[in-house]
């Protein structure tokens, strides 16, 4: 089966890759780009491991194709920092120590950044419901929600 | 998961002549999040993937003069972000946006829900109450279909060879009409019906019922529209008659299996209490519109 060349826009620049069909964007990101900060955990769309920002829209590039990215925008945890500078989200991840294995931390950080862009001020509710579909197996969550309050906190300018 | 062909036509016409013409099985993915784990896991095979995507007719809503029209590949995002959609049907909405999660919303479609043919798909008993209907483009032109005549059994459709969902229709809405959709989980989020009923209701000028819809969700091998649910409410107040009677009717129409989620006796019981609930809330609704 020919491959299929495919042109996107990823954090900004341009990238092309060759992908077959049954290659998912999560596979693409990872074994054609050496994008390795989005991790496989389920790649059955329900532990949010690999979540990306996609047009816009926060998805599991483990459910999406490869090759439908062609001509589209996708987001992923290596542009979130802007070079040095961490993510207000990063930064409070480490302060708050709202990781301890690591493996679900680039997709909650994802996630959380495209949360706070609907909405910069969430309750702690609406983050519950929206980081629902990312799951963390060490934290028990409240010091993931604590720095994604914080984060949202900072980024309104008000610490 | 190898060997597998790909296209994304830009109209209804392309998609057609390739599911009529393609080698091997051909199958129609909106967003995927059903269709790509089931060939994941082996549990479905395909030769070739038609995406949908890139044709507006699936992915727009539009006002039309008698209602909307809802693009079979619309995304819960999209569809939980449209004013007027909500406005006028807000049980069809909750029902999808129900789906997953977040990174789910991005993706899953009212039209994938329905032809999953899941007995359990929370996009589909809202439809059924609205009175939806399903546009349907196949090699003999169109065709339109009530909601609950798509899925005939658990991952079944009554789509013919060559056939595909381009979208559906919802209806205006009378005044002092509402609509309702519930599911029982057993936790907050991220879970699969154990029971879903969606109701929609017209009243009179008094308050009294006069057309009314229900449909049931996983309690049977496909969601069900149950009449005599919708009969327990019309020509009622809706009172606590007409809730008891209800659920009644919603009890007895149950034909569900026993699985992890539930048991028979539990999801029957549940089915009555939840349609009552739905129906109460369909009845604030209309009361205010």
């Amino acid at each position: 089966m020919a491959k299929h060349h495919v042109e996107a826009i990823i954090n900004g620049d341009p990238a092309e890759f060759l992908c077959g069909t049954e290659q998912t964007l999560l596979d693409c990101l990872r074994d054609e780009l050496s994008l390795t900060g989005s991790k496989e955990g389920c790649s059955s769309g329900d532990c949010g491991a690999c979540s990306v920002i996609l047009d816009g829209r926060l998805v599991c590039a483990c459910l999406v194709l490869g090759v439908e990215v062609n001509g589209k925008k996708v987001e992923t945890i290596e542009g979130v920092a802007k070079g040095d500078d961490l993510h207000p989200l990063q930064k409070h991840f480490l302060q708050e120590a709202a990781l301890q294995c690591g493996i679900c931390t680039p997709g909650f950080i994802v996630a959380a950044k495209a949360l706070l862009k609907e909405n910069p001020h969430p309750t702690e509710t609406e983050i519950r419901y929206w980081l629902a579909g990312n799951l963390c197996r060490c934290t028990g969550y409240d010091k993931i929600i604590t720095a994604v309050q914080k984060a949202a906190a900072e980024m309104r300018g008000e610490s | 998961m190898a060997n597998l062909d790909y296209s994304s036509p830009s109209s209804v016409k392309e998609v057609v002549k390739i599911l009529t013409t393609a080698k091997g099985k051909a199958k129609v993915m909106a967003g995927g999040t059903d269709l790509l784990v089931q060939l994941r896991a082996g549990r479905l095979k395909a030769s070739t993937i038609v995406d949908v995507k890139n044709i507006s007719e699936l992915r727009t809503i539009k006002k039309e003069k008698n209602g909307f029209t809802i693009g079979a590949a619309v995304s819960g995002a999209e569809l939980g972000a449209h004013k007027a959609v909500n406005k006028a049907w807000p049980g069809v909405v909750e029902g999808l946006e129900l789906i997953g999660s977040t990174q789910i919303q991005g993706r899953a479609s009212l039209g994938g829900n329905l032809c999953n043919g899941s007995p359990a798909a929370d996009g589909v008993p809202g439809m059924i109450a609205a009175g939806a209907t399903c546009l349907i483009a196949g090699p003999k032109g169109t065709r339109t279909v009530p909601v609950e005549k798509i899925v005939v059994s658990p991952g079944r459709t009554s789509l013919k060879s060559g056939e595909f969902l381009v979208s559906f229709f919802l209806p205006n809405r009378p005044k002092k009409s509402g609509d309702a959709y519930l599911r029982f989980i057993p936790r907050t989020e991220m879970d699969i019906a154990v029971v879903g009923v969606g109701v929609s209701l017209t009243l009179d000028k008094k308050g009294m019922c006069t057309d009314a819809r229900v449909s049931l969700g996983a309690v049977a091998p496909t969601a069900l529209l149950v009449k005599n649910c919708a009969n327990a409410l019309i020509g009622t107040n809706i009172d606590e008659d007409a809730l008891n009677a209800l659920s009644e009717a919603a009890s007895s129409a149950c034909n569900p299996i026993d699985d992890k989620r539930g048991t028979i006796k539990y999801r029957t019981k549940v089915a009555g209490v939840l349609a009552r609930r739905a129906t109460v809330i369909a009845l604030k609704r209309a009361r205010k519109n």
